[in-house]
């Protein structure tokens, strides 16, 4: 090996994992078949809000398979509560969160009891057969009216249906002056209100968990993201000593946040397998996922920005209301507090107030959703500066250029007090504006404007940042999260030179295989081929953060460095004894120690044969070259990037095409490009899909009716346009490997792109605002006026939405 | 999900399965391409005692060529309607429909036979069927007998089936020459339609000579915009007169309101893709 070998950090290598993932080749929870194991169902409550008056569970148990029918009530003494780790403020409201619901239900889905047959056919055919009786209580779904002063309770026990307020005010910290009196003074204020619809994180393998009991341990194998937080939580609600709790993540078929999660399947398939003494197995239809697995975003949003006359910003007042629905759950008050520190992006804001109140409804919790909490803030902060742009007359690229912080200026400190390292927005939004065209654009939009072209051309924009990597632990800490923010990593050198490389990400997607065998080939100097990386098994990589909030390159890659630098020490100086010279006259590289000015030489594998045999080590070494590391960053990393949308509008059905879509993101360093630009795509769709398709629609008894894929509008390739992808490459100076994370720009950025090119289609035509999913109904009421009332009913098609108007209510109480 | 117990049967003649289906009572259900059936069973929507499996029944596919029709064969996949020289050739907006439905896989499995027996009025072949006078081909215990589209539809997902009765052929009258269009709109390519509009159209001399419009999904069955037609026919072949007569499109429609448009919006997106469905007829 010589040291002109190709580096692989850069290499767009295809993924080592997806030969058997894209095939089946491999172990999805659901494909685990242990002997003598049992099957869970599980009955969900049709209703959203109500008292359970009986349950009636005779039939039930006498069907045949059937082993054990359960109540809230058998279980109300052992279920303890679902665990939530971020009470945002001292004062937080949290009701208690059963697994299995134990006298009321407070949305449609929880579920109320479960049935253990000998089949899953046996254990759902015998749901229908458990009588329930619900005294209804008034729903709360719309969060100002839950806010009200004689609001219906979801939770009467707490008093309010207000869980917790949350406040940044940059006078009060320091970091800036008082929005109010800036706002006061100012020239130009513009103010609006946006809605963040409710979404569905709709991850492709529904969530599965086994159970494998036996008296001193109890193995859990889960569809989750969060391996480590999982084992963590199920010890502290359930009082088992962690010691014997072992949790394995196999291969998770994505999550976008909707597996960062303590599920109550987890505790209740965990509780039942104890109970019987057997493995028990609980597998969720998409429509029970869609039903009762955690929500994404939800918010109303009131945006206020003020201005000078020539366009610069002066002020920027957040105030929103955040839907936690029923219960609060694993990170769900925090998730809008991450957009705190957002809203404010790229513009440098002399004066910010944020202040967000979460809001219990009756409906399913919400949490974390790809993006958690940025989305949000950058769609607002993005959409008001149009907006702002609009009423100064200006186009919206000179504002954002007028405001934002110059190249030269990083580091630079914000308004909400982060430091953003490095980025330069510069650069990315001129290479976006000439992929795009933007010059030309604008000359066709004018063109057909003057022409009255019944297909009118808007331009969006979104020049976007976030904040990644998390987190830094002390960080964590002041926001009151109960966890840390680091990441771990060991590296074990195998007798024959081969490696193993333990992480403590859980990768559901994300090619974390490749990407870290990449960056450990490079630093040990080893073939890509002889790394295997180990993951999601808290027995093999007994410490970890898991895998959210693109933190696992930015903190796990960077642990994995660390870890690769240390056995790197040992056998530099186990080499340097071998070679009988001083370790400062030893190098290393591409796998090779060479004594300086000399032709000696030992390859790393003979150093780790010696280190592993051991017989000629110096004194005081211990065998083995094997290391581990934790690393946790001083700061967020912050990627940014221009997106740059076209869209056109029919004006006479309201529907919207994109014409072309341009983004040039800066995500630092890059280890794999193959791998980045497929997370560009993914998250480009699901932005895009908050934009123009998705949302999670309850009728006004409170039940989801897009409870079906058929409802629930995921697009698919054919939807979407073809994606021109670019990149500039801004190191991040917080971590060794320059990175910052990829996972979440795309679908951060996107939405505000699209949403801005729509009403810039159609603005002249009195358009300001089109509420998201922007429906082709919904731009063409836009432009016609028509108000906006949209049914809450589902469609009809394939008699999945539209059967009668029983279907809907059934389908609350199917499985 | 799993679907609830029931009985499966798979008969290997017409006979044989209309025997089935009379033992099994109003509990039994057909299965032709199993894609509406499915899912329905599936999610417990449906819970019939007795499955009846047409998929053995090959002398229920193909494309025959009838002199003044075509007979299809319920069990015809869409693909195969989709790649039918027949059909290419006389009954071309039902091709252009078909190739609207669902997706590759779906079209490979679904039949043309199963769709209308179906009659989810948000379904893509219904209007078609409507709008070229198809005729279904009955059969039940006592015998054959043939159902005008116009009577065919009933309801939401109802039909002039009898419980007992199977759906084996349908009859197309040819439009040899005619133009057609079949305008589809939904937000999701896999998605049902919104408001979909099929028109069939004879131009001669620049005129129009003769006019067919079908709607779907402007209803709880398919509808005829017969005031569409009238306003066409006789009309020179141009963009005034067919802007004009798509002003009549909803009439006699009776849209639903639902998660992706109200009746106000339907009725007008009717309006607008009647007259691009017209114009796209005419210049075919």
């Amino acid at each position: 090996m010589t040291a002109t070998v190709e580096p692989e950090v850069g290499k767009a290598r295809r993924r080592k994992e997806d030969a058997r993932l894209i095939t089946g080749a491999t172990r999805w929870t659901d494909n685990l078949q242990l002997t003598g194991m049992l099957h869970m169902a599980l009955l969900r409550s049709p209703v959203a809000h109500a008292r359970i008056t009986s349950i009636d569970v005779t039939e039930a148990v006498k069907m045949p398979g059937v082993l054990v029918v359960l109540t809230g009530q058998d279980l109300a003494a052992e279920q303890g509560s679902l665990p939530c780790a971020w009470p945002i403020t001292e004062d937080m409201l949290a009701p208690p969160a059963p697994s299995l619901a134990v006298d009321r239900v407070n949305f449609a889905g929880e579920a109320v009891a479960l049935v253990v047959a000998r089949s899953a056919a046996e254990a759902h055919d015998a749901l229908s057969l458990i009588d329930v009786d619900y005294e209804d209580l008034p729903v709360v779904l719309d969060l100002e009216s839950a806010i009200a002063d004689d609001a219906d309770l979801v939770h009467p026990d707490l008093g309010s249906n207000k869980s917790a307020t949350w406040v940044f005010d940059s006078a009060d910290a320091g970091t800036g002056s008082d929005v109010d009196q800036t706002i006061a003074d100012a020239e130009v204020v513009v103010e609006r209100t946006f809605r963040q619809q409710r979404l569905i994180p709709a991850f492709m393998e529904p969530r599965s968990v086994v159970v494998d009991p036996s008296p001193d341990s109890v193995t859990m194998w889960s569809a989750t993201q969060v391996p480590h937080i999982l084992r963590w939580m199920l010890a502290a609600v359930l009082g088992i000593p962690e010691q014997q709790i072992r949790v394995i993540a196999p291969d998770v078929g994505g999550g976008f946040g909707g597996k960062l999660q303590v599920t109550p399947e987890e505790v209740l398939t965990l509780l039942v397998a104890r109970r019987l003494g057997k493995p028990v197995k609980w597998t969720e239809s998409r429509t029970e996922s869609m039903l009762s697995a955690h929500h994404g975003r939800d918010q109303l949003q009131r945006i206020t920005i003020s201005a000078r006359r020539d366009g610069t910003v002066t002020g920027l007042k957040v105030d929103l209301l955040a839907d936690m629905g029923a219960y609060l759950r694993l990170v769900s008050p925090g998730v809008p507090i991450l957009g705190a520190f957002m809203f404010n992006a790229i513009y440098k804001f002399p004066a910010y107030r944020f202040t967000c109140t979460n809001v219990f409804t009756t409906k399913v919790p919400t949490d974390a959703y790809r993006g958690a909490g940025r989305p949000e803030a950058t769609f607002a902060i993005e959409r008001i500066m149009d907006e702002l742009a609009a009423e100064l007359g200006v186009d919206p690229l000179e504002l954002r250029e007028r405001n934002w912080i110059k190249h030269d200026e990083f580091p630079f400190t914000t308004v909400a007090g982060l430091t953003y390292d490095s980025g330069n927005y510069e650069a990315a939004t001129a290479r976006a504006k000439e992929l795009f065209g933007y010059e030309a654009l604008r000359a066709e939009q004018a063109e057909r404007r003057a022409n009255g072209d019944p297909v009118q051309l808007g331009i969006g924009i979104s020049t976007y940042t976030e904040m990644c990597g998390l987190a830094p632990s002390r960080v964590l800490g002041a926001l009151r999260y109960a966890a840390g923010g680091w990441e771990h990593a060991a590296i074990r050198m195998l007798p024959t030179g081969k490696v193993e490389l333990i992480t403590g990400t859980s990768p559901h997607g994300q090619g974390h295989v490749t990407a870290w065998s990449q960056i450990v080939a490079d630093r040990l100097g080893v073939p890509f081929e002889d790394v295997e990386v180990l993951h999601g098994d808290t027995r093999v990589a007994h410490r970890g953060m898991d895998s959210y909030g693109s933190r696992s390159l930015a903190v796990g890659g960077v642990a994995v460095v660390l870890a690769a630098d240390k056995v790197l020490a040992k056998a530099r100086t186990v080499a340097a004894h071998l070679m009988e010279v001083a370790e400062d006259d030893v190098e290393f590289t591409a796998g090779t120690f060479s004594v300086r000015g000399t032709s000696t030489t030992m390859a790393l594998g003979d150093v780790v044969v010696a280190a592993h045999v051991a017989h000629n080590l110096p004194d005081g070494v211990e065998p083995g070259l094997d290391a581990e590391a934790t690393f946790d960053p001083e700061n967020f990393s912050y990627p940014h990037g221009t997106h740059l949308c076209a869209t056109e509008v029919d004006t006479q059905t309201g529907a919207v095409k994109i014409r072309s879509y341009v983004c040039v993101d800066d995500v630092g360093k890059v280890v794999n490009p193959l791998i980045v630009e497929g997370q560009v795509h993914g998250g480009l769709a699901q932005g895009i899909a908050q934009a123009l398709y998705e949302e999670a629609v309850h009728d006004e008894s409170g039940t989801l009716t897009t409870a079906t894929l058929a409802d629930y509008l995921v697009p698919s390739a054919v939807d979407l346009p073809h994606f021109t992808t670019d990149r500039t490459e801004t190191p991040a100076t917080s971590n060794p490997l320059g990175v910052k994370g990829v996972g979440e720009a795309g679908t951060i950025a996107s939405t505000p792109a699209v949403v801005n090119s729509i009403v810039d289609a159609v603005r002249h035509m009195g358009v300001s605002e089109v509420e998201m999913p922007c429906t082709p109904m919904r731009v063409w009421k836009a432009i016609h006026r028509r108000g906006d009332g949209v049914p809450t009913t589902p469609g009809a098609g394939g008699g999945l939405g539209s059967l009668d108007s029983r279907s809907a209510e059934e389908r609350g109480g199917a499985e | 999900m799993i679907p609830a117990e029931f009985d499966y049967v798979a008969p290997a003649t017409v006979d044989e399965a209309v025997r089935a289906l009379a033992a099994g009572g109003e509990d039994a259900k057909v299965m032709a391409g199993g894609q509406s059936l499915i899912p329905v069973l599936r999610m417990r929507l449906a819970v019939p005692t007795v499955v009846v499996d047409l998929s053995g029944l090959t002398e229920l596919t193909g494309v025959h060529d009838d002199g003044d029709s075509l007979r299809i064969g319920a069990m015809t996949t869409h693909y195969e309607v989709q790649r039918d020289p027949l059909v290419r050739e006389h009954a071309r907006l039902l091709r252009l429909a078909t190739d609207t439905v669902a997706d590759p896989q779906v079209r490979h499995r679904g039949t043309f036979g199963g769709s209308l027996a179906h009659a989810d009025p948000a379904g893509d072949l219904l209007a078609p069927a409507l709008a070229l006078d198809a005729v279904m081909v009955c059969v039940g215990p006592s015998g054959t007998r043939e159902v005008p589209a116009a009577e065919f539809f009933v309801d939401y997902f109802t039909t002039a089936l009898a419980p007992d009765e199977l759906l084996t052929h349908v009859k197309v009258p040819k439009l040899t020459g005619w133009g057609a269009h079949y305008e589809k709109f939904n937000r999701v390519a896999q998605a049902w339609s919104i408001v979909g509009v099929a028109a069939a159209l004879r131009v001669s001399g620049g005129r129009i000579a003769d006019a067919r419009v079908g709607l779907t999904n402007m209803g709880p069955t398919p509808v005829r915009a017969r005031g569409v037609e009238e306003a066409l026919i006789g009309q020179p072949a141009t963009a005034e007169s067919i802007t004009s007569a798509a002003t009549r499109a909803a009439e006699g429609a009776d849209p639903p309101s639902d998660g992706n448009a109200d009746a106000e919006y339907r009725s007008h997106l009717a309006r607008v893709l009647t007259e691009r469905a017209v114009t796209a007829a005419v210049s075919a």
